[in-house]
């Protein structure tokens, strides 16, 4: 991941996991490296990021949409859930987190919920908090496993920018076809 | 136990739950036991739990559909990992198709559920009083009745029933259809709506007991015994899968056959009299216009980097069949496809559709509608029996004969509801002679997309097939499709045999790890295949003794099929293949030579280390295996 990617602009961070729902095709294999990576077993019980299918065809994921002003934030009654202003990820302090699920109410895409065996509020980190033993010799650093382990590379890392920028530029694909030789005589 | 033995166990098991459960159905009890080391050692999970357990448990003899039949369900050590195809589980009877050694592989989420729920195997024993279903919810076990709730609809409405009852879409489901609780012997087990546990009646073996399905869900997590380098195999494994090894099940599908096999002659059309059709020729009957026109998505079972899974949908505006969605493969390409000369696709889908919600094998089910095609224009059936026409190329009246055949209506129901080797018997009680010439099968079970005119090895490699016709014990075709040994030709009798075993000992521990054939090319070799093993479990089995390990496993289940009453002549395919010749394409004029064919087949057996006039393993092979405990015990108790 290029370091262009996590870049602050205009001091702030708003970016997300987001999913290709042409290319998911529902395997699951996010929710399984996302319990692995952060406690050292396989239990996608345990994600946070969770497969949505809706038969017959549908299959796509889906993770904290790390929102500017948070409702999960504000519905924590023990001032758990904090915002890390360097990348937008929402952060769970576990000693504060009792468990009561606010946060799962309150959240708009149901993308939090609680560990199996500690009851704390699970929240999507980008990684932040995997285990040092899976990191990749290679990158060196942490990085959201999901993405480097989607077999149909249908998970990426966005920002808003990006997000809305792609949108419009197949918007004018759509509206004015082939512009490679516009103008063209 | 031979090579296994010296195999040392680590202090602590990994990957394998151990959970063994034992479900009376006849008193309501379950029983739960831990499978030791040793045992998960020495016959790896899914084929060879099943294949030990059906040995040491089942009473040979019996009637498949009666109470005393034994059902195992068993994975290995690898559901809820991220080894590709992980989530795969096997199941195992005496089948009511074969009267042999039965057995079914499926995917979908049943294999990680159940193990995260903590389960390696269970085994199902007698008969339930009234129709049930059987609840696995971590380590709460129950069954529940269902006669008014889920007995007597579809597969995919159970599902969904159960999936709202629990209020949890990730509940994984493996039941019976309508086939399954009226005993046909074509009944298949669905999960996942489009995952089949298909081949051999399985599904007929659960009806006999009453039991409707089988619910699981669990929060237990799995730990491998070498994290670090296990994630790292896996992220290589999931790479290449994704790579050229595998691309051919990810784009077009297996349907990417039809146009390969065509060419070889080897695609069987209209029930098997030719091998080539002229609609594959001018491309309308290709993997390309499948994908092309009709498939909207690829679909992943949990944990499986492939996507094998190709959904095609019929337009909303199709007059007959609006916005079906059904999961297509080259198998069913083939059985309700070529074979019966049907090329509109939208009928092709909603008999694949009938066949994975009502309840039945779609191979099984295609071929018996061939039969069907083909005694229909021979006029051994008339349009009198049918109360409608039946020539190759049906479409409409191909659906209606497939729902019949399905829920056992009528003249259909009756004749061909139990797939081909019944219809053959019971046309010829009605008078009608050489009716059971048209059934294309092996040992009972219908046969699998692959003609054998022309085919030498394969006809050898199909016909040895433990559970009955079958294209998945050794996959011996490539060696007559790659040019490895002329496919024409009966020379090398040894090396063939030894070129099949090699397959087919290696698949017998893809069938016990349970992973998918499709991901066999992605490993670098069997060593890493063992490494794998080793990595998650932490038993330090090699790539000798992982072969040591499936010869031990086929020969089992071989011993198994002998115990039952199996004879050499039950290792033969069609007569058709040995009188009538294709009129065109590559095996045009070619039909199979008995004599040849025997020869071959001894080939195998001397390879194998069996007796090469009967067949049956010697007592020096099953020493070598370990196996020991069969020796004294392979008198025929019949009722094959």
């Amino acid at each position: 991941m290029s370091r262009s990617s996590l870049k602050k602009r205009g001091g702030k961070m708003h970016q997300f996991i987001i999913i290709d729902p042409d290319l998911c095709t529902g395997c699951e294999t996010c929710e399984s490296v996302c319990s692995f990576v952060h406690d050292g077993e396989f239990n996608p019980i345990n994600t946070r990021i969770h497969r949505v299918r809706i038969e017959p065809v549908f299959n796509i994921a889906l993770a904290c949409q790390k929102c500017e002003d948070a409702p999960c934030i504000r519905s924590c009654p023990e001032k758990a859930l904090t915002k890390n202003e360097e990348t937008g990820s929402i952060i769970v302090d576990d000693d504060k987190c009792n468990g009561c699920a606010f946060c799962i109410r309150a959240c708009d895409f149901g993308v939090i919920n609680l560990h199996i065996d500690s009851q704390k509020a699970l929240i999507c980190d980008l990684c932040e908090g995997m285990k040092e033993d899976f990191i990749d010799p290679e990158v060196g650093k942490t990085e959201p496993q999901c993405i480097a382990v989607c077999p149909k590379e249908a998970i990426s890392l966005k920002n808003v920018e990006q997000i809305g920028e792609e949108t419009r530029m197949d918007a004018v694909k759509r509206l004015f076809g082939d512009v490679s030789e516009f103008g063209s005589k | 136990m031979s090579k296994a033995k010296e195999i040392t166990l680590p202090d602590n098991v990994k990957g394998y739950s151990q959970v063994r459960l034992d479900v009376d159905l006849t008193s309501g009890k379950i029983a739960k036991s831990t499978l030791s080391g040793e045992f998960c050692r020495d016959w790896i999970g899914g084929y060879g739990f099943g294949a030990k357990i059906l040995w040491d448990e089942l009473k040979p003899g019996v009637d498949p559909l009666s109470p005393e039949n034994v059902f195992v369900w068993a994975i290995g050590p690898f559901p809820t990992t991220i080894l590709p195809t992980s989530s795969k589980y096997g199941v195992f009877a005496k089948s009511p198709l074969t009267g042999m050694f039965g057995m079914a592989i499926s995917s979908g989420s049943v294999g990680a559920q159940a193990r995260r729920a903590g389960i390696n195997a269970i085994v199902i024993k007698g008969k339930a009083s009234e129709p049930v279903y059987m609840v696995v919810d971590d380590d709460d076990y129950y069954i529940e009745p269902c006669e008014k709730t889920l007995w007597g609809k579809g597969n995919f409405e159970t599902e969904e029933l159960l999936r709202e009852e629990f209020q949890d879409q990730r509940l994984a489901v493996m039941s019976i259809g309508q086939a399954g609780e009226r005993l046909s012997k074509l009944a298949c087990i669905t999960n996942d709506r489009n995952r089949q546990a298909g081949r051999t009646g399985m599904g007929a073996v659960m009806g006999s007991k009453n039991l409707k399905a089988i619910a699981f869900r669990g929060t237990k997590g799995l730990k491998v015994a070498y994290p670090a380098e296990f994630y790292k195999l896996a992220k290589k494994l999931i790479k290449v899968a994704n790579g050229p090894a595998t691309a051919k099940y990810r784009d077009l599908g297996t349907p990417s056959g039809i146009t390969s096999y065509n060419k070889l002659g080897m695609f069987p059309t209209m029930n098997y009299r030719e091998g080539t059709w002229e609609e594959i020729d001018n491309g309308a009957f290709t993997g390309d216009t499948l994908n092309e026109d009709w498939v909207v998505k690829k679909v992943a079972c949990s944990q499986c980097s492939i996507a094998c899974d190709h959904l095609a949908r019929v337009p909303k505006t199709h007059p007959e069949y609006p916005n079906l969605v059904a999961s297509i493969d080259v198998e069913m390409c083939y059985s309700f496809g070529s074979n019966t000369g049907c090329k509109d696709w939208p009928t092709i889908f909603k008999c694949v559709s009938l066949c994975d919600d009502l309840g039945i094998d779609a191979i099984s089910g295609g071929v018996t509608a061939s039969m069907a095609c083909e005694l229909y224009e021979v006029g051994l059936i008339t349009k009198k029996d049918l109360g409608y026409e039946l020539p190759f190329g049906s479409t409409t009246n191909l659906a209606r004969f497939t729902e019949e055949m399905i829920l056992g209506k009528g003249f259909v129901g009756e004749i061909f509801g139990d797939g081909c080797r019944q219809a053959g018997i019971r046309l010829e009680e009605l008078g009608r002679k050489n009716a059971g010439y048209y059934g294309m099968h092996i040992k009972g079970l219908e046969m699998p997309a692959f003609d054998l005119h022309g085919m030498n090895s394969f006809a050898v490699g199909e016909s040895v097939s433990i559970r009955g016709a079958c294209h998945l014990r050794n996959g011996a075709y490539g060696l007559d499709a790659k040019g490895n040994f002329d496919r024409f030709g009966y020379d090398k009798p040894l090396e063939r045999g030894k070129a099949i075993i090699k397959l087919e000992d290696i698949y017998a521990i893809i069938d016990s790890y349970v992973i998918c054939k499709f991901t066999r090319g992605i490993y670098e070799n069997d060593a890493e295949m063992a490494k794998v093993y080793e990595l998650v479990t932490g038993i330090p089995h090699t790539e000798e003794s992982i072969n040591k390990r499936g010869a031990a496993i086929l020969n089992l289940s071989k011993c198994f099929n002998i115990r039952e009453g199996w004879t050499r002549a039950d290792d033969h395919p069609p007569e058709k293949f040995f009188k009538d010749a294709h009129t065109k394409g590559p095996a045009k004029g070619v039909v199979l030579k008995e004599e040849g064919f025997q020869k071959l087949l001894s080939g195998y057996y001397e390879a194998r280390g069996w007796d090469t006039k009967t067949g049956i393993p010697t007592d020096e092979t099953l020493k070598s295996l370990g196996l020991d405990f069969v020796i004294g015990k392979l008198k025929p108790a019949g009722g094959k």
